[in-house]
């Protein structure tokens, strides 16, 4: 069990600081490592001043987050699934001080499920995150991308509006309230993030390593109106994107029709964790044999074949894990919209099975478990 | 009305403890069955990967049948509830994408001792493979 994750006794506590949002963020995480309670933050960063460019990283310098500093934690944008990140971090064992990681919150889903994968270790990791008002498609991330449009973002996210230009994935996640971070901090439909912040203080490690900040204590807890309300329009957002969904075998050849087979959406993929792809492994290479054999029982194939296998067996892999953060749709080159095809599937398999990727550590991942009685009707 | 010519192609992953001994014994004992069903035996029925199932319906199989033993009679006690579990997964995934799959694909459970019940099975599955026709992704070229 990780330290401080689950503690029965703890009643977790609401703090709201005089300071805006990033400066309080960026206070939290200095005080953390200037006092020495984490080794190291993984945040976003600007790669470089004058130099567009934005990454995940480590830093170990307080400094790094001083106003001028090149950690940008809030920053909008998911150069790759944080959760991913933070298992290949711990994939050869558990870190041994502790660091501080500032995801999103399918990225701490996708944290999660990798950690019922047995795919890393939940010690010593900290997880800071926040109502989640969406990221923007990498590639505007160009071109002053990091600014500008920031001021609309942080007004819009004041007001419970997403942004139209974020990530569709975005504008139809129902599930933007971290569920198991240490701290929540309150950003989504909250008023003056430039002057004031609620901290939520879900874990006993977590009201421990924001005693540094100064402020009044607040009951309730990240839901309100404004969340319930952006909800709603999420969902009906979510229904649209789905409608849109070409059926059938004619439908999916058509939406894969420009597909390179570049693969990037399963490296990209924070549930795709396999070392080697079955996909990419020499199981997928076909004889000569088969070519012959495709030839004269339809009188021709695609060449290289398989596009349509390899998206509905990276379904039939990950869709009860997908946590649908729209990584796979940001890279694709042929812009296909992969990730609400995958979202959709996955809202069926997780329907059917009543799962929900990244909820509970302790709820296992269906295909790992079964009843005695359940699903009758499947079989005959 | 379907094409009377038409004769399904079944791709049958059959277990090995049960249904294919099932099958055995219904050709030993010379009972009537169409001719559909192209057997992969399998040591369980939990052995059949999704991929298989894909694969087979990616090339051009019309049906596919997965078979094997009754819960609780499962040879290595559980393969079987898996495989039921995977059936689920895969056909929620089908008609997520309105694949038309569901129905031409089936889990039975037939023990070692129920030839009559797998010529049964054989017999309803082929009938309803050969009114729903050829499946439709048989000639797609850009699969």
């Amino acid at each position: 069990m990780p330290e401080g994750a689950t503690s029965s006794a703890f009643t977790p506590k609401g703090l709201r600081t005089n300071q805006g949002a990033d400066e309080t963020v960026r206070q939290l995480l200095r005080s953390l490592l200037e006092r020495g309670d984490v080794e190291a933050v993984l945040a976003l960063g600007r790669t470089g001043t004058g130099e567009e460019g934005v990454a995940y990283s480590l830093f170990a310098d307080p400094d790094a987050f001083a106003p001028d500093g090149d950690a940008r934690p809030l920053l909008p944008f998911m150069p790759a699934n944080g959760g991913g990140l933070l298992s290949r971090l711990t994939l050869g064992g558990a870190l041994v001080r502790p660091v501080a990681a500032v995801i999103r919150p399918c990225e701490l889903r996708a944290f999660i499920e990798l950690m019922k994968l047995n795919q890393g270790s939940l010690d010593n990791v900290f997880l800071i995150s926040f109502t989640c008002g969406g990221v923007y498609p990498l590639e505007t991330a160009v071109d002053g991308g990091l600014d500008e449009g920031m001021r609309g973002y942080w007004q819009g996210m004041e007001q419970g509006e997403l942004d139209a230009a974020v990530r569709p994935t975005c504008r139809a996640c129902q599930s933007f309230i971290p569920e198991r971070a240490d701290i929540t901090v309150a950003l989504f439909g909250e008023e003056h993030l430039d002057r004031q912040c609620t901290l939520y203080l879900n874990t006993e490690r977590g009201a421990a390593f924001a005693q540094g900040l100064e402020g009044t204590a607040v009951t309730g807890g990240a839901e309100h109106a404004a969340i319930e309300r952006s909800r709603g329009e999420r969902d009906a957002f979510r229904e649209e994107l789905f409608a849109g969904v070409d059926g059938g075998m004619r439908g999916l050849i058509q939406t894969f029709g420009r597909c390179i087979g570049c693969h990037a959406c399963k490296t990209v993929c924070p549930i795709c964790y396999c070392q080697l792809c079955h996909f990419d492994s020499p199981d997928c290479e076909r004889e000569p044999g088969y070519y012959e054999a495709e030839l004269r029982r339809k009188g021709g194939l695609r060449v290289p074949p398989d596009t349509v296998f390899f998206q509905l067996g990276r379904m039939s892999h990950i869709a009860l894990s997908c946590v649908g953060c729209g990584m796979c749709t940001d890279v694709c080159p042929a812009d296909i919209p992969v990730s609400t095809i995958f979202s959709k599937v996955a809202a069926s398999a997780q329907a059917t099975f009543d799962y929900k990727p990244g909820r509970d550590l302790e709820e296992e991942i269906p295909l790992r478990t079964f009843r005695e009685e359940e699903f009758a009707q499947v079989a005959t | 009305m379907a094409d009377q010519t038409f004769s399904p192609t079944i791709v049958g992953f059959l277990c090995n403890w049960c249904t294919y001994a099932a099958a055995d014994s219904a050709g030993v004992a010379r009972m009537k069955m169409p001719p559909s069903v192209m057997v992969v035996r399998v040591m369980c029925s939990g052995r059949v990967d999704p991929l298989f199932v894909l694969t087979a319906f990616l090339r051009g199989a019309d049906g596919v049948l997965i078979s094997g033993c009754w819960p609780g009679q499962c040879h290595y006690k559980t393969g079987n509830l898996q495989a039921r579990r995977r059936t689920a997964l895969l056909t929620s995934i089908f008609d997520a994408l309105e694949l038309g799959m569901s129905e031409r694909f089936r889990l039975s459970w037939v023990s070692s001792s129920e030839a009559p019940r797998f010529v049964r099975v054989v017999k309803a599955f082929d009938r309803e493979i050969t009114d729903l026709g050829p499946s439709p992704i048989q000639d797609e070229l850009f699969l």
